[in-house]
């Protein structure tokens, strides 16, 4: 059974139509990422899988039920790229908040953010409010809080998207491995080609205007993927496939118009 | 808590050197430039005054005190709980929202005559009371509103992400958010109940009211007894605005601006 199923959607704001057509389905345990310019609606796919946007058209099925049920049922967790944290909450809390709303008993939901603070590495930080931390280790609560509850699906929306470039690598790596630890099925958007490259098992690339897949394109690098990875003749080769979707996406939109 | 004051004690005594100063260049000037009593009395001779008329002045700054601390519970629930219908049902929050900004900008003092009317011609603590209350209830209304309505849209998002109901997302995110300006609106509405029991008053009320006792002092020229009650309603309302800024800085501890 997939653990997402797209069919036919489409999403229309007002006279914009920013998604069309979009069929896709995702495994158990693939990681695939949604890549495509500005405007090309990645993040409005992303919402309309987490039922937080409601399609105009098609139907969208997370672990076979409709996704207003799944996200009834917490299926997914989210990272959002602002960490979208409270301030008025300490980091260990944060990362309780679903926890909290799930009704879990306190000394279980102690113990479970004991665990992810591990899991990110933030032992130390329990107790600090998020303005006291730099905005790589936000993230992380961030990524905390969403795996938390131990989710089957994560949605992540350009999560390293405001972070420079170093902390941005470090934390590829950190999610690789939280994720084969995990065991769960990622859906990741960003606008990074090597990012997405680096990251994913599939591709999927997008065009704008209306929002459409171009192409998919499965990544065969090895598992488990290392700093290596990003030096071998593959990886750009693969790089380069998908700068060449993205530029056929543009180029189709561009005569179109 | 003692750590929070302890921490403050060093950093008041600019502060506290520049009262005395205040207070020493006050009687020094009076005493060089002989300036008559009527205009301005020493400051040693209103604590002297102070000191005397303790247990009097005492009894009328308890109860003009009780009328402000009443109209400021009033007010500002009635405030509170009137802003977050406001922001629950936006549809009544713009028809109201207007004239709750208008009403703001109403001198309500000049309500006080008649409201004494209204309560027991004026013998009663109640018609201060009133005054008191509608002086607070705009000011956190409308801060309490702008509280309510000033969360970030992805701070909704996430909680929809975990199909946190209404009830949820209103305790966990519209409150914690509201907190810093609620209190900001609570300030503001010390002093108003305050100047609103004391001024109330002056149109009328019982003889042991703080109010009455400065109007009828400087009637019949005892301006140094006049003084110390205008001294005391300082020290109330100042205390009122000191209580709200300690519950402010326990409730708000996480906020960077009101930990540092």
């Amino acid at each position: 059974m997939s653990v997402v199923e797209l069919k036919g959607i489409g999403k229309q704001f007002d006279r914009t139509v920013a998604l069309e057509g979009i069929d896709l389905e995702i495994e158990q345990g693939e990681f695939v990422s949604l890549i495509g310019p500005s405007g090309c609606g990645k993040s409005t796919l992303l919402r309309v899988i987490g039922d937080l946007i409601e399609p105009t058209a098609g139907t969208v099925t997370v672990n076979g039920k409709a996704a207003r049920q799944a996200r009834i049922d917490r299926d997914y967790g989210i990272v959002f790229q602002d960490a979208v944290l409270y301030d008025w909450r300490t980091v260990a809390k944060n990362i309780a908040l679903p926890l909290e709303i799930a009704r879990l008993p306190r000394r279980e939901r102690n113990a479970r953010v004991q665990e992810m603070l591990d899991l990110v590495e933030l032992g130390g930080f329990a107790d600090h409010h998020p303005w006291q931390l730099s905005g790589g280790m936000q993230q992380r609560v961030s990524i905390a809080r969403a795996l938390s509850f131990d989710p089957a699906l994560l949605l992540m929306d350009e999560p390293f998207g405001a972070l420079d470039e170093m902390t941005r690598e470090r934390l590829n790596m950190e999610l690789l491995q939280i994720w084969e630890r995990a065991g769960s099925t990622i859906v990741f958007v960003t606008h990074s080609i090597a990012e997405a490259v680096f990251l994913s098992t599939r591709v999927v690339v997008m065009s704008p205007r209306p929002g459409r897949i171009s192409d998919v394109i499965a990544v065969d690098l090895p598992q488990p993927r290392t700093a290596a990875t990003r030096e071998e003749p593959p990886f750009f080769e693969l790089v380069t496939r998908v700068r060449e979707a993205l530029h056929l996406g543009h180029d189709r939109v561009e005569q179109a118009t | 808590m003692a750590r929070l004051v302890g921490r403050r004690l060093r950093d008041w005594i600019p502060a506290a050197v520049v009262l005395v100063a205040g207070i020493v260049a006050w009687e020094g000037l009076i005493v060089a430039f002989d300036v008559q009593q009527f205009l301005l009395p020493k400051p040693s001779a209103i604590a002297r005054t102070f000191w005397d008329d303790r247990s009097e002045l005492w009894n009328a700054g308890w109860f003009t005190f009780q009328e402000a601390l009443g109209g400021f519970a009033i007010g500002s629930g009635l405030a509170i709980l009137a802003a977050i219908v406001l922001a629950r049902w936006r549809r009544i929050g713009a028809a109201f929202l207007p004239f709750a900004i208008a009403a703001n900008a109403i001198p309500i003092i000049a309500f006080a005559p008649i409201t004494n009317q209204w309560f027991d011609g004026g013998i009663t603590k109640s018609s201060k009371v009133a005054i008191a209350a509608a002086l607070c209830f705009f000011p956190v209304l409308v801060n309490t509103l702008r509280g309510l309505t000033s969360v970030r849209p992805q701070d909704i998002e996430l909680m929809h992400s975990y199909a946190a109901g209404e009830l949820e997302i209103f305790r966990r995110v519209r409150i914690p958010t509201a907190l810093p300006f609620i209190f900001t609106g609570l300030k503001v509405a010390t002093v108003l109940a305050m100047i609103g029991a004391v001024v109330g008053e002056y149109f009328g009320g019982p003889l042991n009211a703080l109010g009455v006792l400065i109007l009828t002092r400087s009637r019949i020229f005892q301006f140094t007894e006049a003084w110390a009650g205008i001294m005391l309603a300082c020290l109330l309302g100042i205390a009122l605005y000191l209580s709200v800024v300690l519950l402010e800085r326990l409730a708000l501890r996480w906020n960077p601006s009101t930990s540092g």
